[in-house]
């Protein structure tokens, strides 16, 4: 339980020292991708792709399905060739070293366990094929099964074991050559809600533990946002934006990020102000005022805000003029969905139940609003 | 589909009606379209084995067994075993050991079809038009030889028909389109990722073949030996055209046919296709015991 709270805090507070027992991954201070490129004939999956990844950080590489992660994670690897660019480890230059000489720990989305061997056997390929000697290749088994918590299920074959624990003993495998690197592709996407957000915790917590460097590809912005120290916003095979969870959720750089940050209402409308660190849009129906992101130039802007900050205004208060159309228990709350006078659809919360089709005044606190310039790309 | 719809309908209670029963049990409607089929089979397969199988021991002079005495004492039958065998075997390994390596290339190329229907189209051809192009290319006045003649690698052509070669030659272009495409399917069934991940873990394209592509492709491998050992053993047209029929490559099935169609010896015949019969089986089996030994699972991931 210790360990998993341990895990939890940020890398920055922690030592390599604080690192669990037998496991050292080889020491380097940064890995860094340079320009790389990769395309794919004409199409290009990845283009001038450049990121320093500095040890002991869990990275996420977060975006839409085609925005070059898996591509990007995959060069990495040396499962994919780059096309331009260079990928560093300190000043060792590895693009050019095959996937077999780069030693970097993968866990696939399908988990590639081989199935004609033991758990056992599968964990122990990587220090079998480093010719590491029998008695301490099943010592370093043994840890590793330890760490996933399969202990029990060493001689079973991956066919016989759950969906979670085959999960586990794909990441067990990676992680049992003390790899520099942890590279994941989507390693939940294949396992129910609610495995996934057990396997979450253990993924930090393992990577806590180990205090290993993990590049984790998602399309899952939860799943970047819980697991992550760093997130990298891709789109189109190109960085829209690095930072913490913190900064990527409170201030996304663009309105694309937004979007998938949860910024679920994207609202057009017209500029009337723009003075002291505050911008005040026009919707039709009323105004929303929010902090400005980007260069605003022009008469338009987009007003981004989030379902849960968009709420019915109290009396008095000035809000924008909406027709309720359809409205959902929650839980907690209501989630509603209303069309504004001038045609805009409406993500908002309720703490009441709000009947279809009634009047509804919409509101939303200055801090929770972003304003971006319109069709940023 | 008519089990699935009859259960909405309610059933008294304790008697369910006959047809649920049935179904229960996994006969239903569908059940039906294997007759065909199982009636082709009895007809044109177990019918015919069962009345070779009788004749065989109605020989025309001597007891039940004396056929298969006469087979086993006289070399000139019981030869054949070893002669077809002989032919057979080598053919098939060869075969394997030629599709195993193109297969594994092949799987990664975009343009798969258009060599896969090259690799193919000698199976389209048939053994007797293969055996006379043979007989030509590779005859002593074919290009083959005079080809190699011009170039000085030979003195004097190679005999490579109407002999022992001639008949493996035939039997490799003939045989290999098939060991090729169910050993491809075989690979291309393996999953890449497991390949991946192997590299990933610092195995060598050497180290990922012997761990994990060889164990996963033997037992289709084994599958794959046995059909193509099968044709091969079965061989007919190529030892008489392109082969020594009379001596080298005098396989077990012309000993039946000059038994049948020659000497008249519907007996002796039958008796000789069951020696075949036979011999070819513990081959199969022999393979197929030690494909038991193997691991037989699925050779994707889980739940990939």
């Amino acid at each position: 339980m210790n360990l998993a709270v341990k895990a939890a805090t940020p890398q920055s507070g922690r030592s390599p020292d604080s690192r669990a027992e037998a496991s050292r991954p080889p020491a380097f201070k940064e890995l860094r991708l340079d320009g790389v490129r990769r395309d794919f004939g004409a199409v290009n999956a990845l283009r001038d792709l450049t990121l320093t990844i500095r040890r002991g950080q869990f990275v996420a590489l977060l975006g839409p399905s085609g925005c070059g992660k898996s591509t990007a994670l995959n060069c990495i690897a040396g499962l994919l060739p780059v096309t331009g660019g260079s990928i560093r480890l300190d000043d060792k230059r590895i693009d050019t070293l095959r996937t077999e000489e780069r030693g970097f720990g993968m866990v696939f989305q399908n988990y590639a366990l081989f199935p004609h061997m033991t758990v056992r056997r599968n964990v122990g390929f990587g220090l079998k094929m480093r010719g590491v000697p029998t008695a301490q290749a099943e010592k370093r088994i043994d840890e590793a099964l330890r760490l996933v918590h399969l202990t029990d299920h060493g001689h079973k074959l991956p066919g016989q074991l759950s969906g979670g624990q085959q999960q586990r003993v794909a990441i067990a495998r990676a992680i049992v050559i003390e790899p520099p690197l942890v590279l994941m592709d989507e390693p939940l996407s294949n396992l129910d809600a609610k495995l996934r957000l057990e396997m979450r915790q253990e993924i930090r917590r393992i990577h806590g533990q180990l205090g290993s460097t993990t590049i984790y590809v998602t399309h899952d912005q939860e799943e970047a946002l819980s697991l992550a120290d760093r997130i990298v916003v891709l789109r189109d095979g190109v960085i829209r934006q690095v930072g913490t969870p913190a900064e990527l959720y409170g201030a996304p750089a663009h309105l694309d990020v937004a979007d998938f940050m949860g910024y679920r209402n994207r609202i057009n409308g017209r500029l009337v102000g723009n003075a002291g660190g505050l911008a005040q849009v026009d919707i039709g129906g009323g105004t929303l005022e929010g902090a400005p992101r980007g260069e605003l130039k022009g008469e338009t802007a987009v007003v981004a805000v989030r379902p849960d900050d968009l709420v019915p205004a109290r009396p008095g208060q000035a809000g924008i003029a909406a027709t309720v159309e359809a409205i959902e228990y929650r839980g907690r709350e209501f989630h509603g969905v209303a069309r504004s006078a001038a045609g805009a659809e409406l993500h908002f919360a309720s703490s009441a139940p709000l009947g279809v089709g009634s009047p509804v005044s919409l509101t939303a606190n200055k801090d929770q609003v972003l304003v971006f310039p319109p069709e940023d790309k | 589909m008519t089990a699935i719809a009859s259960q909405d309908r309610p059933a008294e209670p304790g008697s369910l009606p006959l047809r649920m029963r049935l179904a229960a049990a996994g006969l239903d409607g569908v059940t039906l379209l294997v007759l065909p089929a199982a009636l082709g089979l009895v007809l044109l397969f177990v019918y015919p084995f069962l009345y070779g199988l009788v004749l065989s021991f109605e020989p025309k002079v001597g007891g039940a067994l004396a056929n298969y005495e006469r087979f086993f004492s006289d070399p000139y039958f019981s030869n054949t075993i070893g002669t077809t065998m002989w032919i057979a075997l080598p053919v098939t390994i060869l075969n394997l050991l030629l599709a195993i390596p193109i297969a594994f290339r092949v799987r990664l190329m975009r343009r798969q079809r258009l060599l896969t229907t090259i690799l193919v189209l000698p199976i389209t051809l048939g053994t007797v038009l293969v055996a006379e192009g043979m007989l030509f290319y590779f005859g002593p006045q074919g290009w083959f030889n005079r080809a190699l003649m011009t170039i000085g690698l030979i003195s004097s052509p190679v005999r490579l028909v109407h002999n022992y070669w001639g008949v493996v030659i035939s039997l490799v272009i003939t045989g290999f389109p098939f060991t090729f495409l169910l050993t491809l399917s075989y690979i291309t069934g393996i999953d890449p990722s497991l390949e991946q991940a192997a590299a990933t873990l610092g195995a060598k394209p050497a180290s990922r073949f012997r761990h994990i592509f060889w164990p996963l492709l033997l037992p289709g491998l084994a599958i794959t030996f046995c059909l193509s050992f099968v044709q091969a053993y079965s061989v007919f047209p190529s030892a008489v055209l392109v082969g020594e029929p009379a001596a080298a490559t005098r396989v077990i099935s012309i000993a039946a046919y000059q038994a049948a169609f020659e000497d008249y010896d519907y007996s002796m015949a039958s008796a000789v296709a069951m020696v075949m019969a036979a011999t070819q089986l513990v081959v199969v089996l022999l393979v197929f015991a030690g494909r038991s030994l193997v691991y037989r699972g699925p050779v994707a991931t889980g739940k990939g």
